[in-house]
């Protein structure tokens, strides 16, 4: 389970988050969703240790893990697939992968939910296409096996083929059951399908939260009209 | 033809050289963007390493073999002190970094004068070096045929370090994207931590092999330094392979120009040479790339 509490978080002088509370019960998914320059990506910055909060808590599994560096988040279980499809460019996609493990058989494992890496294993990850770079982050971070799964926009800028793959993958891991998923999604359809509830962040603030689900499509879409 | 061969075999001993110095440099400014002034000192320590290992062990047929692994080791404690009191603090303000570096120099040239005095030690080399070796009609000293040996060591070692190894993949991706390796468990501070150490321990190396060619003083890492320098901007930063080639390129275009010029002048041409690449390639020989910058 995952839990920021009151966090209020920003850059430089700028508050971008305001006493932001957010929870993802263990094996539940959730959406954020909002538009531009809500706070959405800050807001996954923070659970991830990569921006300080100003004030607030960030629980996992109910540990305090405020002060914690990312890369010991990572070990108590949170997976982060941050936006823009990163990848480390000079190493190769085996290398990206075996970043996190050597083990033949937990990357033949990834490979199999993505199959298309397996060809461009030797090819530098720098010249994989936007779409292939993107299965690549999620294949990655599945490798860190997290309990806690954050994805921020995983289907932004990828041609529509393959975000037919990517979401399949997203929706096989919300329904697993033993992966905790915080999304943060600007396709509010596919988001809703994806997760059992969600927020709607704007300027800083969740303005509006509920069920998931393709009934709340109006409620959601009304709350980031206003 | 004899000028040419001879010329070039000069060359590449000091490419060779500067190589080895610049490897260490081209870890810790190519790969991390840490501007360490102080990494010609890593060299000074390197070579009193020598020094001090020929006072304690007498037979200079052992003392070098095991002044190499000592040096690293001296010097890279030294690197890795560096980093964990003053670099760490210092990481994306270059300016601060330069500045403080230098005066780490400064204090560490210092401390040597007044710890082995103002006067040139000597380190005898070992007797399986003394001699010359015939290449191509030429007579090319073994001691320098030994520093290109080491220099072609640790650049095979570096690079296989880099390449295939777990550590090496955490160096690699932290020079890439720091915050993304940090989101996929790599500790990014133990790594620069551990990338530093092996850098300037790389410089200690270099100062153990320049033994066998130049007197240890404690300004011997002056000398080096900007070559050092020029050799990793050249080659283009981040590049090993360019470090490798600018390095063999500089000591062979100087060795030249030394022959046809003078020593003095030849420094000042092949800096000019330099610039004027940069002007041309300012990314130097070799470059990275990528679809996207992610």
């Amino acid at each position: 389970m995952l839990e920021l509490r009151g966090v209020t978080a920003g850059y430089g002088r700028t508050i971008v988050l305001d006493d932001v509370s957010v929870v993802v019960p263990t094996g539940d998914a959730v959406a954020v969703m909002g538009h531009n320059g809500a706070g959405k990506t800050t807001l996954l910055r923070v659970a991830v240790g990569l921006l300080p909060v100003r004030a607030g808590t960030v629980l996992l599994d109910g540990e305090d893990v405020t002060r914690l560096r990312p890369n010991a988040r990572v070990r108590r279980g949170l997976g982060y697939v941050p936006q823009g499809q990163q990848c480390f460019p000079q190493m190769t996609t085996m290398e990206n992968l075996q970043l996190i493990t050597t083990s033949k058989a937990e990357i033949r494992g990834v490979l199999d939910t993505f199959p298309a890496l397996t060809e461009l294993l030797s090819r530098r990850a720098g010249l994989l296409s936007g779409g292939q770079r993107q299965q690549l982050a999620i294949a990655r971070t599945l490798l860190t096996q997290p309990r806690m799964l954050i994805l921020d926009e995983p289907t932004e800028g990828i041609q529509p083929n393959v975000v037919q793959e990517i979401e399949q993958v997203i929706l096989g891991l919300t329904q697993r059951g033993d992966l905790s998923v915080l999304l943060v999604e600007q396709h509010v359809g596919f988001a809703l399908r994806s997760t059992g509830s969600y927020y709607v962040l704007e300027s800083g603030r969740i303005t509006a939260q509920g069920e998931g689900g393709a009934g709340a499509l109006d409620s959601v879409r009304a709350a980031m009209a206003v | 033809m004899d000028v040419i061969v001879s010329q070039l075999f000069t060359g590449a001993s000091t490419g060779a050289v500067l190589l080895l110095v610049a490897l260490g440099l081209a870890l810790t400014f190519g790969q991390m963007g840490v501007i360490n002034m102080a990494h010609g000192e890593f060299l000074m320590a390197g070579a009193y390493t020598a020094y001090l290992t020929q006072q304690a062990v007498s037979n200079s047929d052992v003392s070098l073999l095991i002044a190499l692994p000592l040096g690293f080791l001296v010097a890279g404690m030294l690197g890795l002190l560096l980093e964990m009191t003053v670099i760490s603090r210092m990481y994306h303000r270059p300016l601060d970094t330069l500045l403080v570096t230098f005066g780490v120099g400064l204090i560490l040239q210092q401390v040597a004068r007044d710890v082995f005095g103002a006067q040139p030690k000597a380190v005898a080399s070992p007797t399986w070096l003394h001699g010359q070796l015939d290449l191509l009609g030429y007579g090319y000293p073994v001691t320098r045929l030994f520093i290109v040996t080491i220099a072609v060591g640790c650049l095979a070692g570096t690079a296989a370090v880099l390449k295939y190894t777990a550590l090496g993949r955490r160096i690699r991706a932290t020079v890439q994207n720091r915050d993304l390796a940090e989101t996929v468990g790599v500790s990014t501070r133990g790594t620069d931590r551990v990338t530093f150490f092996l850098g300037s321990g790389l410089a200690g190396v270099a100062g153990v092999a320049l033994t066998l060619v130049t007197a240890t003083v404690s300004n011997l890492g002056t000398s080096y330094i900007v070559p050092a320098f020029l050799v990793v901007v050249a080659g283009g930063i981040g590049q090993i392979k360019g470090s490798v080639i600018a390095a063999f390129a500089l000591g062979i275009v100087g060795a030249f120009l030394t022959y046809y010029t003078s020593g003095s002048l030849a420094t000042v041409l092949t800096f000019v040479l330099v610039v004027a690449f940069l002007q041309i390639r300012p990314q130097g020989l070799f470059t990275v790339r990528t679809r996207s910058l992610a």
